[in-house]
């Protein structure tokens, strides 16, 4: 069907969509609104979660409020906060270890950088660089509002997953694989220090 | 009218039955042929112990002796649940129902004597 007549169609109050369109919407639809996070907390963090899953922020306005205590059941790893080099391991198995599809809310600075402890020997410097994230929140700890502010993001995300094409959603592609290596504890550091797949080291450039 | 068993409904309503069920099963199936390819994994598929490698042995062992203290709880159950109603009519019954639960608590009571003639009764 071409644009003009499909434009003209929508004139007389008659809307098409192409069946892949309508499975997408419905699909992407009926997955954003049903977010079940994994019941994950790590440090401070994870009392900004709770009180966000509570009345007073109430995220079952975004159907996320079942925390799920095994990660068979979730589709979201909230990581809150510090991600020591010991926890790594784990928090990494438990993203592996989530069914398809899943997504992962590094909350707070040290999720993401490190934050107050990144000049530390024993604190990762940010999940992201064994886990693909999709959404980071800033702060010491993010208030509620920002980790709801991080839910309508990923929602927005799932909104735009494809179903097909090259650019397809990661959980559709089977090229993918849905398991992330798992570092180990090497002399000095994690082995490896970080996921080449999913985060290289910024290149820094001096003039 | 036409004639119509009557055991017919019974057979529609088994076939929408199982259609409703493998309906969405089936759907679920087409979808992941044709979109969302399953993807299990080694650690995927382990078994779930909070991020940590799971150790030992799922199954555990279990004491088999326990499953005496079950049955003396079981005579004892069942001699409480029928003596206390029979106790409580013992006046109006008449004669063949006192024997008939004088049987019933002698076949109770063997497994007792059983049980006592294997020692299991004395606490230790």
């Amino acid at each position: 069907m071409d644009e003009g007549l499909r434009s003209e169609l929508s004139k007389q109050g008659i809307f098409t969509v192409k069946m892949q369109e309508l499975l997408q919407w419905g699909y992407n639809t009926s997955r954003k609104n049903s977010i079940w996070p994994l019941q994950f907390g790590l440090a401070c963090c994870a009392i900004e979660m709770i009180a966000t899953s509570m009345a007073r922020y109430d995220l079952a306005r975004f159907g996320a409020e079942i925390f799920r205590p095994s990660p068979r059941q979730a589709d979201l790893m909230i990581v809150a906060g510090t991600v020591t080099k010991k926890m790594a391991p784990q928090v990494v198995r438990l993203f592996n270890q989530m069914p398809e599809p899943k997504y992962v809310i590094a909350m707070g600075a040290c999720a993401i950088s490190g934050g107050p402890f990144k000049q530390g020997y024993n604190v990762l410097k940010g999940i992201d660089r064994f886990i693909p994230v999709d959404v980071h929140i800033p702060g010491c700890p993010p208030r509620p509002e920002a980790l709801l502010h991080a839910f309508m993001t990923l929602q927005r995300k799932i909104d735009s997953d494809l179903l097909t094409g090259p650019n397809r959603a990661r959980h559709l592609d089977s090229e993918i694989c849905g398991e992330y290596p798992l570092p180990t504890f090497g002399e000095h550091d994690l082995e490896p220090a970080f996921n080449p797949e999913v985060w290289h080291p910024p290149v820094i450039v001096r003039e | 009218m036409p004639e119509y068993s009557p055991y017919l409904f019974l057979a529609v309503f088994f076939a929408v039955a199982l259609g409703f069920g493998l309906l969405p099963l089936g759907l679920a199936r087409l979808w992941a042929h044709k979109f969302s390819p399953a993807k299990p994994g080694p650690q995927k598929n382990a078994i779930y112990e909070c991020g940590l490698e799971a150790k030992g042995e799922t199954p555990i062992q279990f004491k088999s002796e326990y499953y005496l203290y079950a049955i003396m709880f079981l005579v004892f159950d069942v001699e409480i649940l029928f003596l206390l109603p029979f106790a409580v009519a013992f006046l109006q019954l008449p004669l063949g129902a006192s024997i008939a639960m004088l049987v019933f608590v002698l076949l109770i009571v063997e497994g007792l004597i059983w049980a006592w003639m294997k020692g299991i009764l004395d606490w230790t």
